[in-house]
């Protein structure tokens, strides 16, 4: 038995391999994938376009810009002179940012009155609005407790400045909120899983559709054996993909990789039976290739989507994050991130290692008596 | 360009699409799942965090702060820890994305006037959520901190203290910055990308796999009515599911339309000629329909997503991606979406996108008019 199975890998490997095409559609797009995600995938927000109209003239007015100017959050592309060429800086996506400080700012201030400067904020891309904003505040609000500091003891020199609290932030595994940190060690799901299952449906559709199944299937080789000839080498190869992600993502992208590699490949492990379980199902299903390149899509796209790979799955609707709990992939990125960024163990991952394996075996299971009855 | 040939093709060609059930899926099915995926699950708007609270003190201050994170509709407290391996646990396991920590001397630090500051534990693995809940963080703690300052000034009989150059914030065009009003109008110009190159990818290879080709060669049919032929049925369907997808954006997603139809019309019917001819070219270099078919969804799916703007902003890329991005024409059509559907803006406002995406349609159009070369060999 142990030798029919080895024969059958050894010819999917070499089947594999032989082709230059195949080998390079292997590592060309992988990689390609890595490095844009690694460099375009990116929530970050750093040199927002900022215009700024002033039309106070004062030291306190500038004071206020100039803060805006030195953090490397914000660029000043614009100075405007009316309120119109800001409307139209913002119309024209020249600028996100808009600071407009009216006349009369620096006068109000010293007087001790509320001194308020517009903020306007472009706000299509919500996102980057949302955090845009979230600086401004604090540039803005950092500037107001000074100016409010400075009139207090100006105004009563001989009381103590009114209390402040203020928050400290401490984030945790990630602390300079780096996208890349987030997105690359996920990417490893996203591929092994476009991957493996298209490598696995088409292997074995493709031999269906040339008719070289039936010869097969009149060897003495069993159902059984015949399956795990063809998943063994793609288990191999969605091993081998994590490897060469991983190791892009460490040495090139220098994410940290905290935890236990063992860990790791225990998990990859059980998230590539479903995956090869997903592979084996559509196979027995479809006929043609075509068929099988189209269910793959409608398969493969809802369970990036629904997994948290780029978008939190908290925020979704209930029934959406009810079908992201029988979705490996959400299951295997929390693996992926809690080895790479948090450093975590089994003794914390033992409820998704757990998901991951419930999952395979029934996927696994069920592709295996389909697979048995589509061949009778 | 001889008219009747090119409608005998196309003819053909919609009789083909017809009997296809897996054209028909692909022209119905596939923007229905993206809308319904993306418009669903794509969802920026960062609501009921969940976080912890480590109280240290157990002072009525700190538990009126507590209180305030209690009342924010951001928040969610889930659990109430009393040491740091409790907040360690939580954060490790994914239970709390945030813990909230105060420290043992926080009431007395207020009474003697200082500085008092609280910790703010985030798990920073989704950079994203961890930045946001952090903003909406210090907003809470910047109104308490406000209300502390008021109720001491009161105490001592003094005027309210003022706070100077206050912000006051405008959000334009998407005034409750609402991610899916904003999601929404790109995966439109997902689902044209993908659905229309992948049905013209398979026209050419169709006739290459079943021998069909050396047929059409011996007829005087010539490339450019031959291009003309098959693109045209596409075309139709294509705007017929562009159609589909805005009623379903304005109607069911009620994202905000403000600019006029007219506007989407031209801009839609150049996308779909570049993102047709795209298909069309690959179906001429590729002679198999599944090699054909894969290049397409590999030269669509992917840049459409990542390299338009769609979800990440173009301006924080490197130099070089963004550079590349300006090969991507859904970047063009995505910023005209977005611009007609939020800023409700016209011709005028597009005249550099629309001019680069008709360039776009015009060198693709000659490719791949080019690309198909009426010789067996």
């Amino acid at each position: 038995m142990l030798g029919r199975i080895a024969s059958l890998v050894l010819k999917e490997f070499l089947q594999l391999l032989r082709d230059p095409q195949a080998r390079f559609r292997l590592v060309i797009p992988p990689l390609i994938q890595v490095i844009i995600f690694g460099y375009a995938a990116t929530f970050e927000v750093y040199h927002v376009s900022t215009a700024v109209l002033d039309l106070d003239h004062s030291q306190e007015s500038r004071e206020l810009i100039a803060r805006f100017a030195d953090s490397r959050r914000f660029d000043i592309v614009e100075t405007a002179r009316t309120p119109a060429d800001i409307r139209t800086a913002i119309d024209r996506s020249d600028a996100v940012v808009a600071i407009v400080i009216e006349a009369g700012f620096a006068e109000e201030l010293r007087k001790g009155a509320s001194a308020p400067a517009q903020v306007i904020v472009d706000g299509t891309n919500s996102n980057t609005a949302l955090i845009a904003l979230g600086y401004v505040g604090q540039i803005v609000s950092a500037y107001a407790q000074d100016m409010a500091q400075d009139l207090s003891r100006r105004l009563h020199p001989a009381q103590p400045p009114p209390p402040t609290v203020t928050l400290e932030q401490r984030p945790w595994y990630n602390p300079d909120y780096n996208s890349r940190w987030f997105f690359v060690p996920g990417v490893i799901a996203t591929l092994t899983l476009v991957m493996v299952v298209n490598l696995t449906s088409f292997a074995i559709v493709r031999e269906r559709e040339v008719g070289t199944l039936e010869q097969i299937m009149v060897t003495p080789i069993r159902p059984l054996e015949f399956i795990l000839g063809k998943t063994i080498p793609f288990f191999c190869v969605g091993l081998a993909l994590t490897a060469l992600i991983a190791g892009v993502g460490t040495l090139w992208f220098e994410i940290p990789f905290v935890g236990n590699p063992l860990v790791l490949l225990l998990g990859t492990s059980l998230y590539l039976l479903s995956v090869l379980g997903i592979g084996l199902l559509i196979s027995t299903v479809c006929l043609t290739q075509q068929q099988a390149f189209a269910t793959n899509f409608f398969v493969v796209n809802p369970a990036f989507i629904l997994s948290g790979f780029s978008f939190p799955i908290f925020t979704m609707p209930v029934f959406m994050q009810w079908l992201s709990t029988i979705n490996p992939m959400s299951y295997y990125l929390i693996v992926i991130r809690g080895t790479f960024l948090k450093g975590v163990g089994l003794s914390v991952l033992w409820p998704q290692m757990l998901a991951l394996a419930a999952l395979g075996v029934v996927l696994l299971a069920a592709s295996v008596l389909r697979f048995r009855k589509s061949l009778d | 360009m001889n008219r009747r040939r090119v409608k005998a093709i196309a003819w053909k060609e919609i009789i083909q699409v017809w009997r296809d059930p897996r054209s028909l899926m692909v022209v119905l099915l596939m923007p229905l799942m993206q809308m319904a995926l993306l418009g669903y699950g794509v969802n920026l708007d960062i609501k009921h965090v969940t976080i912890c609270t480590f109280d240290r003190e157990g002072s009525q201050e700190s538990e009126a702060l507590m209180k305030a994170f209690q009342a924010s509709p951001y928040f969610d407290i889930v659990e109430t820890e009393h040491d740091y391996d409790a907040v360690k646990r939580a954060i490790d396991r994914g239970r709390c994305k945030m813990a909230i920590v105060i420290p043992p001397d926080f009431s007395e630090d207020l009474a003697a006037s200082n500085a008092a500051s609280v910790q703010a534990i985030l798990d920073a693995t989704d950079d994203n959520t961890a930045n946001i809940a952090l903003g909406y963080a210090q907003s809470v703690v910047g109104s308490f901190s406000g209300t502390v300052q008021l109720s001491r000034t009161q105490s001592l009989g003094q005027e309210p203290p003022v706070a100077p150059a206050v912000a006051q914030y405008r959000v334009w065009f998407n005034e409750d910055l609402v991610s899916r009003d904003f999601i929404i109008p790109g995966v439109v110009a997902l689902v044209l990308a993908l659905v229309g190159s992948q049905l013209t990818s398979l026209t050419l290879s169709r006739e290459w796999e079943r021998g069909t080709m050396e047929v059409l060669v011996s007829t005087p049919v010539t490339r450019m009515e031959l291009m003309a032929g098959k693109i045209l049925p596409y075309f139709f369907i294509g705007l017929i599911d562009a159609a589909l997808c805005l009623v379903i954006a304005v109607f069911w997603f009620e994202a905000p339309f403000r600019g006029t139809v007219a506007t989407l019309f031209l801009t839609t019917s150049l996308y779909l000629i570049v993102v047709l001819g795209l298909g069309y070219f690959i179906s001429a270099s590729i002679r198999s329909q599944i090699g054909a078919s894969q290049i397409a969804l590999v030269a669509t799916l992917l840049p459409t997503t990542l390299l338009s703007g769609f979800a990440f902003p173009i301006d924080q890329m490197p130099p070089i991606i963004q550079g590349i991005t300006y090969l991507v024409p859904a970047r063009y059509y995505f910023a005209i979406l977005k611009a007609v559907f939020l800023k409700g803006s016209g011709l005028g406002d597009l005249i550099a996108p629309i001019a680069l995406l008709a360039l776009y349609a015009a060198i693709i159009g000659l490719l791949a008019a080019r690309a198909f070369r009426k010789t067996l060999g």
